[in-house]
């Protein structure tokens, strides 16, 4: 029999039903997984084996009854961002210390009802804020990935840079997410994992701690394309309890999945290419266009002229929605509690150690856009430009059924080499933050090594609510790349 | 962009956030050179564009205007860092 930890969700529901192993059996040997390799990389900051189990012998139960649903068994790795009723949720800030949600968000309220059992709670950037995971309270994540004959550290990205080392590592199957400027795709290419970020819309923000709330949406990292659709399969549905969430039935994304790229359109946004791109990533990048040609598309440039305007853009929009969503931590209703001089006292000593850094920074930022005679000038502005590079996108996806573009500038870098400037660090995003502020579905595929011997990957991006012909595309490079080396397992 | 001191502690103020001078000091580069850095935005001709509001195309959802949920203050000041008999518990706001 294989190793359990290797195989992907397809393969273990195929084993699990045949009668192979138990859920039990399975969850077991995650759990036994974490034990062992959680201390060093970090990646749960909450591990819930107790529930695991009982979810798994529910599991077997069911199973026994031939009522086993979608992701029957499966051990799944939740994003802290998530709340999980009774179980303690914090986003990684100390501000929400010991929280216990009485209610469970829809994301994990779907995964649950199809049968997935819970592992634990992933590390991941306080309040989602970053691209290497070191503003989490509960101490960095470190990447399973090292560069070769280097035993230096690496960051695994962020925001989920728990959700992606975990998957990396096999600590579990498949984890959720969530991406505001591109915290699914960005960790995923730093640990050779896929990373489906959907249409806003697509998956309920109900019960996930907002951030930025028009560009937040949830996703999930898995080591298939094929487990992505399954995934999103399970996490989509239409919420009434989130507004945005659009009602449109969720497609087989399986099914989908089977169909031809042959005669397909990818677009290459020629604005991408951008000064000093080093020249693996260009390499990388000329190769998947190699792929879908050799797998019959139709490769054309198309031009979406206001690219460079979205990461300012979206460094003015999201603080400020972040301003506005964090001022509810206030030493109230949940959480940290720091008295002072009266109730603006307790407010500003609530807030000023409870938050960290990265996420005061932001929070003053967001504030500024938004004070008294400022408002027209960046956040109305950054809107109308957002409005811009959605209308690029409109403009493009006319001639195109997809778009090719590498997902990060560069591989996984090592701990503190950015954390010391703001702006360096926010420049990571830059080819994933588009597709955010236009509300399109994003993935990342591992697509190569670097020379260092680090994952990189491929992001394709899709029209609005067309997730399924991302899938399939999304197969052309994962079959063509084929099998990628795997992190030695330098932790165990 | 540059934001100075008295900026910094007036908006620290708004948000509510305690800073302190060595704060305050460090802050104010970071957040003048972020704010130079979005400059840029002002090359973009945005006259006549409508601000983006929603990037799915939906009209506004509506529903019935009636309690669906609720009937346990217990569990909504669960988790209340000071509480009783069900109240959130704050410092005195009114003399």
């Amino acid at each position: 029999m294989p190793d359990l930890l290797d195989l992907s969700i397809a393969e273990a529901r195929e084993g699990l039903d045949n009668g192979d192993f138990s859920a039990k059996e399975y969850t077991e040997s995650h759990i036994k997984e974490i034990e062992s390799a959680n201390k060093t990389l970090n990646a749960y900051i909450l591990e819930t084996p107790e529930k695991a189990l009982e979810m798994a012998a529910k599991s077997d139960e069911r199973m026994a009854k031939g009522e086993a649903g979608l992701l029957e068994g499966i051990p799944l790795g939740i994003k802290d961002l998530f709340c999980t009723n009774g179980v303690r949720t914090t986003a990684c800030s100390h501000i929400l210390d010991g929280f216990e949600p009485p209610y469970e968000s829809t994301v994990t309220e779907n995964l649950w009802n199809a049968g997935a059992v819970m592992l634990g709670k992933l590390n991941l950037d306080e309040f989602a804020m970053g691209s290497s995971n070191e503003t989490s309270h509960y101490g960095e994540v470190i990447n399973p990935w090292r560069r070769e004959g280097d035993d230096a550290k690496l960051v695994p990205g962020g925001s989920s840079g728990g959700s992606a080392a975990a998957v990396a590592a096999h600590l579990c199957v498949a984890a959720t997410a969530t991406d505001t400027g591109g915290s699914i795709r960005q960790p995923a290419a730093f640990t050779g994992t896929v990373g489906l970020k959907p249409t806003y819309g697509r998956v309920s923000r109900w019960g996930t701690i907002a951030f930025a709330s028009s560009l937040d949406q949830a996703g999930p990292i898995t080591r298939t394309v094929e487990d992505a659709a399954i995934m999103l399969q399970a996490m989509a549905s239409h919420d009434e309890k989130d507004t945005t969430s659009v009602d449109i039935a969720v497609p087989d994304y399986r099914k989908e999945l089977a169909g031809k790229v042959k005669g397909m359109t990818i677009g290459i946004p020629k604005e991408y290419r951008v000064d000093g791109m080093s020249e693996e990533i260009e390499a990388l990048w000329q190769q998947g266009i190699e792929w879908f040609k050799d797998a019959g598309a139709k490769i054309v440039e198309v031009s979406l002229p206001h690219t460079k305007y979205a990461l300012p853009a979206y460094y003015i929009v999201a603080p400020a929605e972040a301003s506005s969503n964090l001022a509810r931590y206030d030493g109230v209703k949940y959480g940290l509690r720091v008295e002072g001089d009266g109730i603006d006292g307790m407010y500003e000593n609530t807030r000023a150690e409870g938050f960290g850094d990265e996420v005061k920074r932001r929070i003053l930022m967001g504030t500024y856009v938004l004070s008294a005679g400022y408002y027209d000038a960046y956040y109305l502005k950054a809107q109308k430009v957002r409005t811009r590079i959605k209308q690029d996108f409109d403009e493009a996806f006319k001639d195109v059924d997809v778009m090719l573009t590498p997902t990060t500038p560069s591989p996984a870098f090592a701990m503190g080499e950015k954390s010391g400037d703001p702006l360096e660090m926010y420049l990571n995003d830059i080819f994933t933050v588009t597709v955010n502020m236009a509300g399109l579905p994003g993935l990342s595929v591992p697509a190569g090594m670097s020379a260092s011997g680090l994952p990189l990957g491929l992001q394709l991006i899709g029209k609005p609510f067309d997730e399924g012909t991302l899938l399939k595309a999304g197969q052309v490079i994962e079959q063509a790349a084929g099998e990628l080396p795997k992190p030695t397992k330098w932790w165990a | 962009m540059q934001i100075n001191e008295a900026t910094v502690k007036k908006i620290a103020k708004l948000a509510r956030i305690k800073v302190t001078d060595q704060e305050t000091k460090s802050l104010e580069g970071e957040l003048s050179s972020i704010l130079s850095w979005v400059e840029q935005l002002n090359e973009v001709d945005t006259d006549d564009v409508e601000p983006l509001t929603s990037v799915v195309e939906t009209t506004m959802k509506k529903r019935e205007d009636v309690v669906t949920d609720g009937g346990y203050a217990s569990r909504v000041t669960k988790n209340a860092p000071l509480s009783e008999d069900n109240f959130f518990v704050v410092p005195k706001v009114v003399e």
